[in-house]
């Protein structure tokens, strides 16, 4: 059951401001000065905007002293604000070993990192200070959290890429479901800046002429798509068995009935970059069969769809699984129109959004996709592909990730009767 | 510097180090950074390059293998200042 959600988006930073902008298609892309200096091809992305005095109200002034890892200060805002948001208090007591964390990383401090590579450089490493493994170490978003809340359970970060966030929400739900665990938090997070994105803009895969246009660049599923935007932040979910939630009396805003997790071994077309499609419409198909439902179930995806031409092997790819196409095909929307590709943190926040839908029973709306790819329209009517907020009665959402390593996930989220 | 002086710096620099429920009054000259005062161990490294910032000294490995108190860390800034 999901209990709890968290998000700091690029477009809306906490689940209040975050739901305003889902609902109105807000986009939260932004021209980066910084980007221009650097000679980067693509100057604009996706990032949270945090007021510094908002920062005290999750960290003490002792653990804010020398803080430099964007990746754990957007998974502790979004993964305290689930934890608060599932009506759980801060634990200042003893530890909970009912309750964990897995809080997936893509790299983890990069900013630490990059200011201790200078003192170390420089011969100066006893000037690293004290913090600088907890910051920079993989982990180290899931180690904050499990200190601040508490946690005894599993307290560890998970690792695929574009798909971790999914991914650690699979493997949350998995444990629980095993009767390992009560109740996990479960959610990811990417840094974000000049040194997270450099790589994605040296493969040449991000848009460079929307430079003057930031809030135009991010297309998904349009004829325009090209190449996805890179963004940052962190969503957090709170998962927890039924009788947990139905103890405490908890608000249930969705439930998760069916996952799967493969790779498609890069075989097939698949490859360290591009995902072997076979193997995509294999997850999603495993995911069917966990949750017992036909593909004629789902009432809407939210893809993956990054605004590249892969899009629309995505879209062939989910017409195969579900066997359902033309107006036949349910709704389909892609977040990446709003924030970017919010990298490791991409599954959680579409998650988030995910569930704000289901619970909410509405679509948010496919931004800067005026012109819908003509290679889609062969395959799916323009109708599935809603370009306003629409509100519809939603039973069943499919949600589906892929990264880099041609890892999938996919999970089947229900509302909550 | 006295000693005054010094002792008034270094309080500041501790406090920023101590846990939530220690208060700087707890703060004593015989007292025992890790074991009374609670700090984690990890921090001494901080605490020590706040010294080295604001005395503008530098401390050696021996220096903070001997360095438990308030007043060991009197004791090591005096004899670097002289």
């Amino acid at each position: 059951m999901v209990t709890g959600l968290g998000v700091v988006a690029p477009n809306g930073v906490g689940l209040p401001a975050f739901s305003n902008a889902l609902k109105k298609g807000i986009s939260g892309i932004r021209f980066f000065p910084q980007l221009k200096t650097l000679h980067f091809s693509c100057q604009i992305g996706g990032m949270p905007q945090i007021a510094e005095a908002l920062k005290k109200n999750y960290f003490t002034e002792l653990q804010l002293k020398n803080f430099n890892s964007s990746g754990i200060l957007y998974g502790v805002m979004a993964g305290l604000d689930a934890w608060k948001h599932a009506g759980l208090g801060i634990n200042k007591g003893d530890v909970d070993f009912d309750s964990g964390t897995v809080f997936g990383v893509g790299t983890l401090g990069v900013d630490k990192f990059r200011e201790s590579i200078h003192f170390i450089d420089a011969g100066k490493t006893r000037r690293l200070g004290s913090t600088t493994v907890q910051q920079t170490m993989s982990s180290g978003v899931s180690a904050y959290l499990g200190g601040i809340l508490g946690l005894g359970n599993i307290v560890t970060s998970n690792s695929s890429a574009c798909s971790t966030g999914t991914e650690a929400i699979i493997m949350a739900y998995e444990r629980i479901k095993s009767g390992k665990a009560k109740r996990i938090l479960a959610g990811s997070t990417s840094d974000g800046g000049p040194y997270v994105w450099a790589g994605f803009d040296a493969l040449r895969i991000l848009p460079y002429k929307y430079n003057e246009n930031p809030t135009c660049a991010s297309q998904p599923m349009s004829v325009n798509a090209c190449g996805f935007v890179p963004g940052c932040g962190a969503g957090a979910l709170v998962l927890e068995t039924l009788e947990s939630a139905q103890k405490r009396d908890a608000t249930i805003y969705a439930e998760i009935i069916g996952t799967a997790v493969n790779s498609g071994g890069q075989r097939n077309g698949g490859s360290m970059t591009a995902p072997n499609a076979i193997a995509v419409q294999q997850c999603i198909r495993e995911a069917l069969l966990d949750a017992e439902i036909q593909g004629t179930a789902i009432d809407a995806i939210n893809g993956h769809l990054t605004a590249t031409s892969k899009d629309v092997e995505e879209i062939a790819s989910w017409s195969k699984a579900l066997k359902r196409k033309g107006r036949g095909f349910p709704f389909i929307n892609s977040l990446k129109g709003m924030v970017g590709h919010c990298l490791s943190a991409s599954g959680s926040i579409e998650a988030v959004a995910t569930v704000l839908q289901l619970h909410k029973q509405f679509l948010f709306p496919n931004i800067n996709c005026e012109k819908i790819h003509p290679e889609i329209l062969k395959i799916i009517d323009s109708e599935c592909i809603p370009k306003q907020q629409k509100n519809v009665p939603l039973n069943i959402i499919a949600k589906a990730s892929f990264g880099f390593g041609d890892v999938n996930a996919c999970i089947i989220f229900k509302k909550k009767n | 510097m006295t000693e005054k002086e010094i002792y008034d710096k270094l309080e500041t620099i501790i406090n920023t180090y101590l846990p939530e429920d220690v208060s700087k009054n707890a703060i004593q000259a015989d007292s025992d950074l890790t074991k009374e005062l609670n700090i984690n161990s990890s921090h001494l490294v901080d605490i020590v390059l706040d010294v080295e910032d604001t005395f503008n000294i530098a401390l050696t490995n021996e220096d903070m293998e001997k360095l438990h108190t308030v007043k060991d860390a009197i004791f090591i800034i005096q004899s670097k200042l002289i």
